[in-house]
């Protein structure tokens, strides 16, 4: 008995170490987002003189009431809920215009024999290998001398020329037993039958952990989305964040508040996804990037 | 590939074409012009081009501005990577071992992941702003007067603790999985074999993480040199003036701000090169996992 009593209370100090750790670092992560929530209810004047703000103030709904609903930018005509518009836009329409695109180019590879399989396999997967940031120059010439910008078309398809969605369904698409095809077939499905009835239902659940990997991508676009688009009718919340930061320059009293309200509208639809949907969301991330 | 399959003569055509269609369009032929015209020169009133051969290369790796940046990315990459890799390595390790909570401390250190770069940036501008940011007054108190947009220090370090920031959550979502796969009866025999924590890490679970860690490691490599971009503008406010930046937002300032076709076309291409090499790197690393485990 009395050599259990020190190693019991060992094990105590290894396990509140382990929270304080774990404390420590949630505390890391979160401290940033809440203070700019707290900052973000308060009046610029007031944080102006006081400095970033631990607790709620009075004027949140004025301050989100003034970014949401009141137009701004040049113009005077835009409001964050144009923006907020257009980043569901273009979080939509990128996820779902990658997953009906990579499903079919999945389907294609791996389950039919045809001349120059192998050849489209490694001009698909080929694009894997460059990211977008080392051939903007290009790509933005491309995409103007098709008469593109200020387009959704030129905001989302561009961005659909990579092959993540495609490798991820056919590393599903592997894995499906092969008795599923032989078996429709004795039933005398045809490709587009089997397609249609029997492989998009079982990839239900991949299907919406790509969703919404590919969603939260689509939203958090920056680069491309501030070559591109120009006129202010077609700017996202995230292209929009470039604009706050001119409050920060040459003014008096920055509008630290309305810029911290901001900010916060601009991350809370992907985090809400990510949290609400967490499981399908590891799913995706941990089978998308093997 | 699948032993069972269909064949016929157009259908999968006809499913590929969407695909091969938008990366010929969107991917090849951007990449192929960004290579033709690293070897022009663009005429600065818009006449034509002229073929230079390699000058557009050797000016670039000549000038010193670029083997500033080029140093700065070093720099900047390793200490994102290692920092973010080893900091979520500790919290994986930590938070499989709970038992209570395991699922709040989950979800508090992954979220961020949804947190787009240039937010991180802006979130960074103000916890770390002059006059109001919480951190410059924390640092103030061991007598750093952090001055970030002013000093080129103090700016590197923004960006480092703001890109580490965003970073974190997905190498712990991948270093939890990683060891949650790892079988509770290794586990358990370890624990008996070695009851000491740290070597019991170092001996057993360490080894058994590697091929995470490797897959890890190049991905953070990709986003440090990549995926920053948008925490370096907004940080910058557009003016980096006397700061340092990347060699990727460099080919942005030459390319869209400078004019200077060629020039950003041949530091497109040098990237090119690097991310091939490491993309290969990954390829070849994947293959032997497969085949030996």
């Amino acid at each position: 008995m009395a050599s259990e009593i020190p190693r019991l209370s060992g094990i105590k100090w290894s396990v509140i170490g382990d929270h304080a750790i774990l404390v420590v670092g949630s505390l890391f992560m979160l401290l940033p987002v809440y203070m700019a929530l707290m900052t973000s209810t308060h009046e610029s004047l007031f944080i102006h003189a006081n400095g970033a703000q631990f607790l709620p103030g009075k004027v949140a709904v004025e301050n989100y009431h003034q970014v949401l609903f009141v137009p701004g930018g040049f113009n005077k005509t835009i409001t964050s809920m144009t923006m907020f518009t257009n980043s569901m836009i273009m979080g939509l329409g990128f996820a779902v215009g990658k997953i009906l695109v990579s499903m079919l180019a999945a389907y294609a590879i791996v389950y039919f024999r045809f001349p120059f399989a192998t050849l489209s396999f490694w001009v698909i997967f080929t694009t894997l290998l460059v990211p977008l940031e080392v051939r903007i120059l290009p790509s933005y010439e491309i995409v103007q001398s098709l008469g593109l910008l200020n387009s959704y078309t030129g905001l989302i398809v561009p961005l659909i020329a990579s092959a993540t969605g495609t490798f991820f369904f056919r590393q599903f698409f592997k894995s499906v037993p092969e008795e599923l095809l032989e078996a429709a077939r004795i039933d005398g499905a045809g490709p587009w039958k089997f397609f249609k009835d029997i492989l998009v239902p079982i990839s239900r659940t991949m299907i919406a952990a790509l969703f919404i990997i590919m969603f939260v991508y689509g939203w958090n676009q920056y680069l491309w989305p501030t070559l591109i688009t120009t006129e202010e009718g077609y700017y996202t919340l995230v292209r929009g964040i470039k604009q706050i930061t001119s409050v920060w320059v040459g003014a008096n009293v920055p509008e630290y508040g309305d810029a911290m309200a901001l900010t916060i509208v601009a991350m809370l639809p992907p985090v809400l996804v990510v949290v609400v949907a967490q499981s399908w969301f590891v799913k995706g991330l941990v089978e998308s990037d093997k | 590939m699948k032993k069972a399959q269909f064949s016929h003569p157009v259908f999968p055509y006809l499913l590929l074409l969407p695909q091969l269609s938008i990366i010929a369009v969107f991917f090849y032929w951007p990449s192929a012009e960004a290579v033709r015209s690293s070897f022009y020169l663009e005429d600065p009133f818009g006449f034509g081009s002229s073929f230079v051969g390699l000058d557009n290369y050797v000016d670039m790796v000549g000038t010193s501005v670029y083997q500033q940046s080029a140093l700065f990315t070093v720099f900047f990459t390793l200490q994102v990577t290692v920092l973010s890799l080893v900091i979520a390595l500790l919290l994986a390790v930590k938070a499989d071992h709970v038992i209570r909570g395991a699922s709040s401390y989950k979800t508090l250190l992954m979220w961020v992941y949804a947190v787009a770069p240039p937010v991180a940036g802006l979130l960074g501008l103000f916890i770390m702003d002059q006059h109001i940011g919480p951190f410059v007054q924390m640092v103030e108190l061991v007598g750093w007067d952090m001055q970030v947009g002013v000093h080129r220090t103090d700016t590197a370090i923004a960006y480092v603790l703001v890109a580490v920031w965003k970073q974190i959550p997905v190498n712990f979502i991948f270093f939890l999985s990683g060891l949650q796969s790892i079988p509770r009866s290794i586990k358990e025999a370890a624990r008996i074999d070695d009851p000491s924590g740290f070597s019991r890490f170092w001996h057993v679970t360490f080894p058994l993480l590697a091929p995470t860690g490797f897959f890890l490691l190049i991905i953070n490599i990709t986003y440090a040199l990549f995926d920053t971009f948008g925490v370096i503008d907004v940080m910058l406010r557009s003016e980096p003036g006397n700061n340092p930046v990347t060699l990727v937002y460099k080919i942005y300032l030459d390319g869209f701000r400078g004019n200077d076709l060629g020039g950003s076309s041949a530091q497109s291409v040098v990237l090119m090169i690097l991310v091939l090499a490491l993309t290969v790197v990954q390829f070849r690393f994947i293959e032997r996992r497969v085949h030996y485990t």
